[in-house]
């Protein structure tokens, strides 16, 4: 499973930091989206899923493989 | 004298609970025409689903249209565009984004996490206070709302020494049952008080989030804009957090085994967080919408230029986000729940929120391990004609 992050439309609300935090972080300049890595480890897709799932400005997706 | 508006049903509550009727519209109509506080025709929107359609899609549901308020308002154009001046929660993209990826890096979840020691400081300085003086004691004044106030006063850089002003304005501005000159005036009233602190900011900034503003982005905002956004932040970052903390608390003493856990179980914290924001939705609605196209909504047609209520309490509790939707189950885990709305508005200060909540919950019931109501239930001082939902009073012993 990979993941991708548009900053361009992330508002950071930080909820997704909150449900995967090895996948997902801020930056300090903007407080946008980073993310740790690209290729989610399968024990981490439904936290992951969930994030996706649940971001308010829809600034991620799961891209398929 | 303007009446007093009537609280429509779909902003009524039965103590933490929605009234029956605004079930039987989401099962039923799902959107539906109702009237808002001040007699205007509007939309509500109730399922999930529809909720979450209307907050992420602002180029169909503008914030930025005025809403119509009639004889209520007059106003001139020019007053009309101050007050609107840097209120994030009136403006659209590309104005809202502008502004709001100023503030953005503030509340990021690491930056939050460093307020943790500050934050827990302040919780237990009123603990100490509370123990010191014994029970009873009215946790509305004691604990919830000077908690945040003290937080936000301190991360905005508004003297602390101000707080029976500002408290005092912003309580009422948001109080339906008091007259809307009254409120009108309290708003500009409002905006004279932050005037001043921006003026004091300016003359030096501090090491807070006014002097960021000023230093970093002082060329950019206007005055107004200035004052609106840090007036914005100064009111959505003490009233909220207060309610939830003292509506949160009553709900965990009508439920003992919930609240044993919360003290009880570290782990326990966060979900039951996040489940109280959405079991008590102290935000009953979001800002009203203004539709700029015809839109289809739940199998309705709503033409464009009408106003849209989407209703958080209602999608809070639709079953087809949560099974049992009525029970307070703090070990839901993580779900998506609306409290802090969707779309481009969500919450900024929510990872401040859920640090001050989940701090000071298990460090009351920790401190007080036998606390419980001092008075019945039904004395238990609710505010059923406030924007946002929670305690008068919250008379406690232990």
């Amino acid at each position: 499973m990979r993941v991708a992050a548009d900053r361009e439309v992330c508002i950071g609300s930080g909820n997704c930091v909150y449900l995967a935090p090895t996948v997902f972080d801020q930056d300090d300049d903007e407080g946008l989206v980073v993310l740790l890595t690209a290729e989610v480890d399968p024990g981490d897709a439904g936290p992951v899923g969930d994030a996706v799932a649940r971001c308010p400005s829809g600034a991620l997706r799961v891209v398929p493989d | 004298m303007t009446q007093t508006p009537a609280m429509p049903m779909h902003m009524q509550r039965t103590g933490f609970d929605p009234v029956a009727e605004l079930a039987r519209l989401r099962g039923d109509e799902g959107v539906a025409p109702v009237v808002t506080p001040f007699g205007l025709p509007a939309w509500l929107v109730t399922r999930a689903e529809d909720v979450r359609a209307v907050l992420s899609d602002p180029a169909r549901f503008s914030n930025a249209t005025d809403v119509p308020l009639g004889d209520l308002l007059e106003l001139s154009a020019e007053e009309m565009a101050r007050r609107r001046a840097g209120q994030l929660l009136g403006l659209d993209p590309p104005e809202h984004t502008r502004l709001r990826r100023m503030l953005t890096p503030e509340f990021t979840v690491r930056r939050i996490r460093r307020l943790a020691p500050r934050i827990e400081e302040i919780v237990d300085r009123h603990l100490d206070d509370l123990e010191r003086d014994g029970p009873p004691a009215d946790l509305v004044p004691r604990f919830a709302l000077p908690i945040p106030s003290l937080v936000i006063c301190e991360l905005l850089g508004v003297p602390y020494s101000e707080r029976d002003r500002f408290q005092r304005l912003t309580a009422r501005q948001l109080d339906l049952s008091v007259p809307i000159e009254e409120r009108l005036r309290l708003g500009l009233e409002s905006r004279a008080f932050m005037e001043e602190q921006v003026a004091r900011a300016r003359a030096e900034p501090g090491d807070d989030m006014l002097g960021m503003l000023i230093r970093e982005h002082g060329d950019e905002l206007t005055h107004d804009e200035l004052v609106g956004v840090s007036l914005l932040l100064l009111i959505a970052g003490h009233e909220t957090t207060a309610n939830m903390l003292g509506l949160g608390t009553l709900a965990l003493l009508c439920h003992p085994a919930q609240l044993a856990a919360v003290r009880d179980d570290p782990a326990a914290v966060e979900p039951a967080v996040e489940e109280l924001l959405r079991w008590l939705s102290i935000v009953p609605q979001g800002i009203l919408r203004t539709t700029t196209t015809e839109v289809t909504l739940g199998g309705r047609t709503i033409p464009a230029g009408a106003l849209v209520a989407a209703s958080l309490v209602a999608a809070n509790r639709d079953p087809a986000l949560v099974e049992d939707p009525d029970r307070l189950d703090i070990t839901r885990g993580a779900l998506g729940h609306l409290a802090f709305g969707h779309g481009v508005h969500h919450c900024l200060g929510a990872p401040l929120a859920r640090m001050e909540m989940t701090t000071a919950f298990p460090a009351l019931l920790r401190r007080f391990p036998r606390l419980t109501l001092a008075v019945p239930f039904e004395e238990v001082g609710f505010r059923p004609h406030h924007f946002i939902y929670g305690l008068r009073s919250l008379p406690v012993t232990w």
